[in-house]
Formats: structure tokens, sequence, C-alpha cells
């Protein structure tokens, strides 16, 4: 069985596991990182989104094989560690909004509303509700208009 | 006016027998107990108390509208009284308390809720109290369910009682510590303390004040006006481990041994395996540990769920055919029309108008984001299970009478859950997980994919709904509804073995309709205004197990109060009336008018809107409370022809304003969270998201084709104002915003187009998707994450 290195949360792992098993499962099933949730395994609930050399992406669509030693991969749990202190100021945002109900998408919009900040100021831009549209991260308990109000917030301390 | 005879009937209490000591205190003194324990433990008979209500035998009314004196909350409060069990709250040594809780928190926001009841009855901060899942108590029969949002109305007094008993005792034990007498002692934030200064904290005296023997004692609790914390806004209390990733769920549990399991399933609806031609060749596949029939298909066990799909997809399975593998959308349809109970007023009268509609609702999965999971470890002589669950008792009684084994040897855990929508009132993956566990003679975490859920999970029944309205003189003179639906599923009962197979009694499935979905509907329907005769009846098609249906997120309301709202605003443009005056006018509810008041001037009734968009503004009343909701759309077709990869568009709700008395909102933050979850309910349900039956199997198969709402389709605006207290009662939450959002996404419109939608929801007529295959059962997991990488 083919050994993979990767570099998750700042840390060097190595996992022995077939090439094509997408890093979702690497990352839940076999280093026992929780954060990432599962809700479609085919890339349209963004339920499991972290982010790769800062980049949100889906690991349920991704083959531990074409990921790279040196790629950083960030999952939520390592999310703060990204700016040295306890909590990305998006995760405060959410505190603060209460934005979560049965909690479990929310790692993910945690991850794509990060990404999607930095995304709109690379473009010249402050995050604003047409950015927003543009997440896909799918929310069944409806939280969708404190998310809009968290990602604004959180982004001003960005 | 209004005749409640429930017993949460609110401050007026006419029907309250006369108390020694005046109607108000009486009404705060109960009756609970101390625990023999090795630190303080006080509790509650959960559904009993001193001021229990005097009606607890009485018949339910049969008048027609009975939703107005005895609703479903009532009945399911009732059948928690003949269990004489206890919840209790225990104080520890490190001066924080504990609750173990006989409910599901799904997202719903009830174990902040518990916690806030007892930070205010025993004075203690918020962060000082750990509300923990109690795993199935067999005990409590009725009374470990949850569902028709009745946990805030059920655990209202019970919990306030366990702490107030739990606050007294610690004043009694701290007097004698600091020499004084309780009354000159004052219980604050996790202290009590002496006028002087002096304090000793809850810690402390969590041992001394524990009660040598189990005893009954009187305690009084609070009057509303001296509540600090119940009816304020609060933040959960699981808010932290949600954002930092770790709250955790049933599939994020090591249990040792208990790999990834996942079943291939069959391409129809409830299909069975008849034989399987690979079974060794996928046996080999890489990762593969275990691969064995089970009664609803074929369980694959391995080192990652990755490996589970591609073996799942990999097996090569003979099927036997579903109990619908000849319906489809159309064939249901005929059936219902057929199925449709008469309207009893000629559609023509003499000087009369007529305002008549049908209205179809298709089929709706529940779609918790979690999807179905389990951990099941089973033994020879005993099985222990992991899962979030509704009902854990009927769940236990079911894994035991499967097993063979006695109830005490079956442990089940409840789970907090990714989202329920009345998803986990049934146990089915616990079944199959226990199932597969014992074939294998290993522990399993049985994970349903996305697309089981689509394909094989529960739905909301498709119905019809049916209105006949008469009116004249500027008076609505009847108003008939004639709702009929593909059967309910009941057979999860009150949440144990008992009322659960009463809901199965032969002739099959009678007991179903008879016992469960008529008087259910009865129980919960109205017509929240004063429209002279009123009916509404409900039939049902098919037994009750031919389909996999449930409740979700509420059970008739959404479709049944859509359909009639629809009806009102053409009434009322009949009779020549503003939509808003003219339910002002007709409501037949002080409480609703308020909301609708409310409503209409903070969403600015009336204001000018664009051609293409519109307002509109419904109410509805249910859960011992009232909602209205002003909603404006936009349908103009830059709006709706926008194009979003893989998605649905169309027209989009621009503003939600919703306002909603509860009667007593404990804490206004989550009840609003609530709501906004509700209108998101109501978008989908009346624009986008529902199932196509074709030849026995539903083409939707993820979240590309199922299209529940998504940011692209969620109000820019969206304000909830909560009423202030009117009942002084709590009310339910959880399922209480969709009917009036529903209702009012199909005014707006209708007002928006000049169409008047017949169909739920409004784009099911054209199928905006290719459908997955069904054989091999899973889509395949792709390769190509990076290049979407933002
Ligand atoms: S699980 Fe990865 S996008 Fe849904
Ligand atoms: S909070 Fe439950 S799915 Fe988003």
């Amino acid at each position: 069985m083919p050994t993979h290195t990767l570099t998750v949360n700042g840390k060097q792992v190595t996992v022995d596991v077939e090439d094509d098993v997408r890093l979702l499962w690497v990352l839940r099933d076999l280093l026992g990182i929780t954060g990432p949730k599962y809700g479609c395994g085919i890339n349209v609930c963004k339920a499991c989104t972290c982010h790769i050399n800062g980049k949100a992406f889906n690991p349920c669509s991704v083959r531990v094989a074409d990921v790279k030693p040196d790629d950083e991969i960030t999952t939520i749990e390592g999310l703060p560690a990204t700016v040295g202190a306890d909590l990305h100021p998006m995760q405060q945002a959410w505190l603060e909004r209460d934005v979560a109900q049965c909690g479990y998408c929310q790692p993910g919009q945690i991850m794509a509303a990060v990404a999607k900040v930095r995304q709109a100021r690379e473009a010249g831009h402050e995050v604003g509700d047409a950015d927003i549209d543009e997440i896909r991260n799918i929310c069944r308990c409806g939280t969708y208009a404190r998310i809009r109000e968290a990602i604004k917030d959180g982004a001003k301390n960005m | 006016m209004e005749q409640r005879r429930s017993p949460r009937s609110g401050p007026s209490g006419s029907d309250s027998p006369p108390d020694p000591a005046g109607p108000d205190l009486g009404r705060r003194r109960f009756l609970g107990y101390l625990l023999a324990a090795p630190t303080l433990a006080a509790a509650a008979h959960l559904g009993g108390s001193l001021a229990a209500p005097r009606h607890a035998g009485a018949a339910i009314p049969s008048a027609p509208e009975v939703q107005e004196v005895f609703d479903l909350n009532d009945l399911l409060t009732l059948a928690t009284k003949p269990t004489a069990n206890l919840i209790a709250v225990v104080l520890n040594p490190d001066g924080t308390a504990s609750f173990d809780m006989p409910r599901a928190e799904s997202g719903q926001g009830v174990t902040t809720m518990a916690a806030m009841l007892i930070a205010e009855e025993l004075e203690l901060p918020l962060d000082k109290i750990n509300v923990t899942l109690a795993d199935a108590r067999p005990e409590l029969v009725f009374n470990q369910f949850t569902a028709g949002s009745n946990t805030a109305i059920s655990m209202y007094n019970p919990i306030r009682v366990a702490a107030a008993i739990a606050r007294k005792q610690l004043l009694k034990a701290a007097a004698i510590q600091l020499g004084d007498t309780v009354t000159a002692l004052t219980p604050h934030l996790g202290f009590i303390e002496a006028a002087d200064g002096r304090r000793i904290g809850y810690g402390e005296l969590a041992e001394l004040a524990a009660a040598q023997k189990t005893e009954q004692v009187e305690v009084e609790l609070k009057e509303r006006s001296q509540f600090r914390i119940v009816g304020t806004p609060q933040n959960r209390i699981d808010a932290l481990d949600a954002v930092t990733g770790r709250k955790t769920f049933a599939m994020d549990l090591d249990v040792p041994g208990a790999l990834p399991t996942m079943i291939c399933r069959p391409p129809t609806i409830k299909g069975t395996p008849a034989s399987v031609a690979n079974l060794d060749a996928v046996r080999q596949l890489p990762g593969v540990t275990d691969v064995v029939p089970i009664a609803t298909g074929v369980a694959v066990r391995a080192r990652t769920f990755g490996q589970c799909i591609d073996a799942v997809n990999a097996l090569d399975v003979a099927w036997n055919p579903g109990t619908v593998d000849g319906e489809s959308d159309d064939t249901v349809l005929a059936k219902l029309k057929e199925a449709e109970l008469p309207l009893a007023v000629p559609p023509l009268k003499p000087l009369t108008g007529v305002v008549e509609g049908e209205f179809t609702f298709y089929w709706r999965n529940n779609a918790a984001l979690e999807p179905n999971t389990a951990v099941a470890d089973v033994r020879a002589d005993r099985a222990e299970i992991w899962a979030p669950l509704q009902s854990p008792i009927l769940c236990q009684e079911q894994v035991a009478a499967q097993l063979g084994l006695p109830l005490n040897a079956v442990t089940v855990h409840v789970m907090q859950a990714g989202g329920a929508f009345g998803r986990r009132m049934f146990n089915d993956v616990v079944l199959e997980a226990t199932e597969a566990s014992k074939k294998m003679g290993k522990p399993v975490k049985l994970m349903w994919h996305r697309t089981d859920e689509c394909r094989q999970g529960r739905m909301h029944p498709m119905c019809t709904s049916r209105i006949r309205a008469t009116y004249a003189a500027g008076n609505v003179l009847t108003f008939e509804q004639r709702h009929t639906s593909v059967a309910t599923d009941y057979t999860q009962g009150f949440g144990e073995i008992i009322t659960s197979l009463g809901a199965k009694i032969p002739p099959l499935g009678q007991g179903n309709e008879l016992g469960f979905s008529v008087p259910v509907f009865h129980l919960t329907v109205n017509v929240p205004y004063n429209f002279g005769a009123v009916t509404q009846l409900l039939n049902e098609v098919y037994t009750y197990d031919t389909f996999p249906t449930s409740s979700v997120r509420n059970l008739v309301n959404p479709d049944v109060r859509t359909a009639q709202e629809l009806i009102v605003d053409q009434l009322a443009a009949k009779m020549g009336k503003d939509p808003y005056t003219f339910r002002r006018e007709f409501v037949d509810d002080d409480r609703v008018r308020a909301v609708l008041d409310k409503a209409a001037e903070v969403g600015q009734w009336g204001r000018e809107m664009e051609p293409g968009t519109a307002q509109a503004i419904t109410v509805h009343k249910e859960y011992k409370g009232a909602t209205a909701t002003l909603i404006e759309i936009d349908c103009r077709p830059e709006t709706v022809n926008r194009r979003v990869r893989n998605a649905v568009t169309g027209p989009r709700v621009t503003k939600a304003v919703m306002a909603v008395d509860t009667g007593l909102p404990i804490n206004p933050r989550g009840l609003e969270a609530q709501m906004q979850g509700g209108i998101m309910d109501g978008i989908a349900q009346t624009l986008t998201s529902s199932l196509h039956l074709r030849d026995g199997t539903l083409l939707e198969g993820s979240w590309d084709d199922y299209f529940y709402t998504r940011h692209w389709n969620a109000p820019l605006e969206t304000t909830i104002i909560v009423m202030p207290p009117t009942t002084g009662e709590p009310g339910g939450a959880g399922e209480f915003g969709v009917p009036s959002a529903m209702a009012a996404v199909a005014c707006a419109y209708a007002r928006a187009t000049g169409t008047i939608p017949t169909s739920f929801p409004i784009n099911h007529g054209t199928l905006s998707f290719t459908p997955k295959a069904t054989v091999p059962p899973l889509p395949p997991s792709p390769t190509n994450g990076l290049e979407f990488a933002f």
C-alpha cells in the first residue's frame, strides 16, 4: 500500500492508503480529523470545505495522491493557528452572531467564508452580498441570514 | 372569542382549581423530589406536578375546530402524564450543575433552553450548566420523544421545579454553614450570600446539601417578573464546539473497531436484494473487510467510507421489486383526486360569490445535512448503539426485539443530530447497523450516502388541498377544505413500542390512519379567520408503509395553510379589499391580529413595488402561538433567469419579515433563529425543492438536484420580531415558522406574476437536471476538486 506524506494543520503526517482514496476519508477515517463533514461526497454540499494553500476546496473530490507533501492543508481545527489566535476572526463573528443551529454545516461555511473574503480582496473589493451569493455551502437548518451578517462582520477583523 | 381549555391556558386561569394561597402563588407552587445521592440532586416529574391541570383525563373534543381548544401539544403533554418518572438536576463539587435531558437536540436549541431554565431557578451562570442527552430510559415510556415542537412546552415546568428544589436545599445547607437564617441569605451567580458579605460557593455546598434519603419537597417557583435569564436573548451553549469543529456527531465517534459501513441499495423504493453475483470478488477490494446481504440491501464494511462507496458500486446485485415500482407522480395524483372527499356547499348559489382552488404539493425529503448514521456494537449477550434519535426508547425496544435480547442488554446513546426535521423519529438506520454488526460479528459505523437519503429516505407525503369559499354582502359564508394525502407513517407512535404497534394494528394501516393521521390532522389544522361555516377534512390513500413517509418540519400545515392563504388573497380581491386589511378584519384571534399588524408595520406593507415584484402577508396559528410573515419577491426576468452552475435560481425572495408570538419566548435569540430557518424552508417548498417520482424511483440524488434554499436564493433582508410575552407559557418553535412563510412566498409569487400557482414547488413541472443512475446506486466520487478551489 502506498505511503502518503501530507501537511495538515501545520504538521507533517504520513498515511498508508491507496492512491485513489479521497482526501476527506483520509482526514476523517484515518487521521481522526472530524471537523470537515460529509454531506454528499460529490462536491455539491460543501460541508467538507477545507483550505489548500489558503484556498477553499473540497477534499471529498480530491484523491490523496493528488495532494503534494508540501501542500498546506488546513481544516477548521487548524484555522485559528493561521492567525496565531485561539479563534479566527470569522469564528469569533460566528459566535457573536450565534450563527450555528445544528452546527453540522458550519465548519465548512466558515472555511468558505474566509476564502471568499480573501478572494474578494484579491479582486480589489470588500466582500459583499454578490460574493456571498456565490457561496455554495448548504445549510439545511437555514442559517443563511446570520451567515450573511457574520461574514461581513468577520471580514472587518480579517 | 377563543376558548382554550388546554392545560396551559394562560393567565386568565379560569379553569384552575381555587388555591388557598391565591391564584398566582398556586400556579407557581410545585412538588418535586430530593434524591438520595452523593451530591445534591433534585428532581421533578416530567409531565406531572402539583399544578397539574384538572383536565388531564378530559376527552379530546370533536368540534370542527379542535385545534382551537386542544392542540397536538396538549396530546403530547398528556401522553406524558401517566409516567411517574423523574428528571434530575445534579450539583457537582466543582460548582457546576448537570442535567441529562431526555430529548433530542438537532439544532433547535433545546439544550440551551434547558440550561437557561436551570440557570434561572438555580441562580447559576449559564456557562456553569452542562446539558447532555440522556441514553434511552424505557421507564420514561412516553416521555422521551422529540416531536411536534413540544420540548419547551413539556419541559418548562419540570426543569424549573428540579432547579428550584436544588436552590432551596443549597440555601438550607448554607444557612447551617454561615449560622444564618435561610431568609437572610441570597443565592447569586453560584454563591449563597449573607447580608454582611460572607458567601459560600455552590461547589462547597454540593456534598453538604446532598439528601440522605429520597423525599418529596414542595417548592415555589420564581415569579415571571423576576426572571433575569428566561426571556433574554442568549447564545447557544454549544456554539463554540460548533464553530471549532469539536461538536461531535455519531459519524465522528471513535468506537473501537466500528469501521465505516455503507449499504448497496435497490434501484426502486423499498426493493430488496434477491441475490449477489460477486460477493467474494468485492470482499477482495482494497480496504474492504466484510460484505453481507441484509434485509434492505448489501452491507459493506471497509477501512474508509470512500472504499465503502467503491465497493457498493462494484456489487452486482439482482433486486426484487419494491412497493411502488409502477407508481409515478401522475399515477399518485390520479389516486389522490379519486379519493378526495366531497365538498358540501354547491359551487353556485344565488347572490353569493365563490372562490375555489385546488393545489398539489409534491414530495419533499427531510434532508438533514448529516445523513442517517448509527454506530452499533452487537455482541452475543448485549448491544450498544450510538445515534441521533428522536424516539430512543422505541429504538431500544426494536433493537432488543430484533436481537432477541432482554431490554436491559441494549444500551442506546443519543447523539446530537446534524438536523432532524422528522427524519430521526424513525430508527431504520439503527436496525440496519444492528443487523450488519450481528452478521459481521464486528462493530460498525453505518452511514447513508446522500444519494440513499434522497432515493430511499423518508419524505413528506404528496398531497392535494381543495378549497371552496363562498361570500356575500361583505362576509365570508363558508370555507371548506379537503386535504387528500398519501398516508403519513406514524408507526413511531409516541416514541415507544406499544403505541407504535397500535399504529400497525390490522387491517393493515387502519390503526395508523384512524389512530394517528386523522386525529393529528384535527389537532393541528385550523382556519384562523371568522369565515362562517368552516369544515376541514383529511383523507389518505395507500397504506402507511407503501411509501417511506414522515412529517418534514411540521405535518400538514405548511400545505394546508398555503392553500388557504392563496384563497384568502382571492377572497380579498373579489371583495375589493387590500390583503392586509382583509385579514385584519377577519382574523379570529387578537394575538394573530397583533403579529399581523407588527409584520405589516415593520415590513412597510403597501409600499410601492416595481412591476414584476410584489409583497404578500399571511398569518398562522399553532403551537399555542401566532406568526405573521411579510414577503417581498422579485419575479423579473433578469432575476428569474440569472445563472448559477448546477442550480436553480428563479424568483428571489428579497425581503422576509416575520412577527412571532410564542406566549413566552424563553430564548428570543434562539426563537429568532428557528423562525429564520422556517423561512428558508418556506422559500424552498414554494419555489424549488421537491422529489420527482418516476416508476418507483425518486429522480433526485443529491443537493445538486434536490434544490433546498441556497445562499443565492436566501433573502438579502430577514427580520424577525419576537413579540413580548403574552400568555406567559412557552409555545413551540422548531416547526412553527414554516407555514406562514411558505404561504407568504406563494401569495407574493401570485401577486408579482398575476398567476396563482397551483402546484408546489412552482418549478416541479420542469425537470431541470439529468437524473443520476440508479445502478450502480451511488454517484462516482469526483477527482477534480482542485479545479474549483477559490
Ligand atoms: S461532502 Fe464534500 S462537498 Fe459534500
Ligand atoms: S446549522 Fe444545521 S446544517 Fe447548517
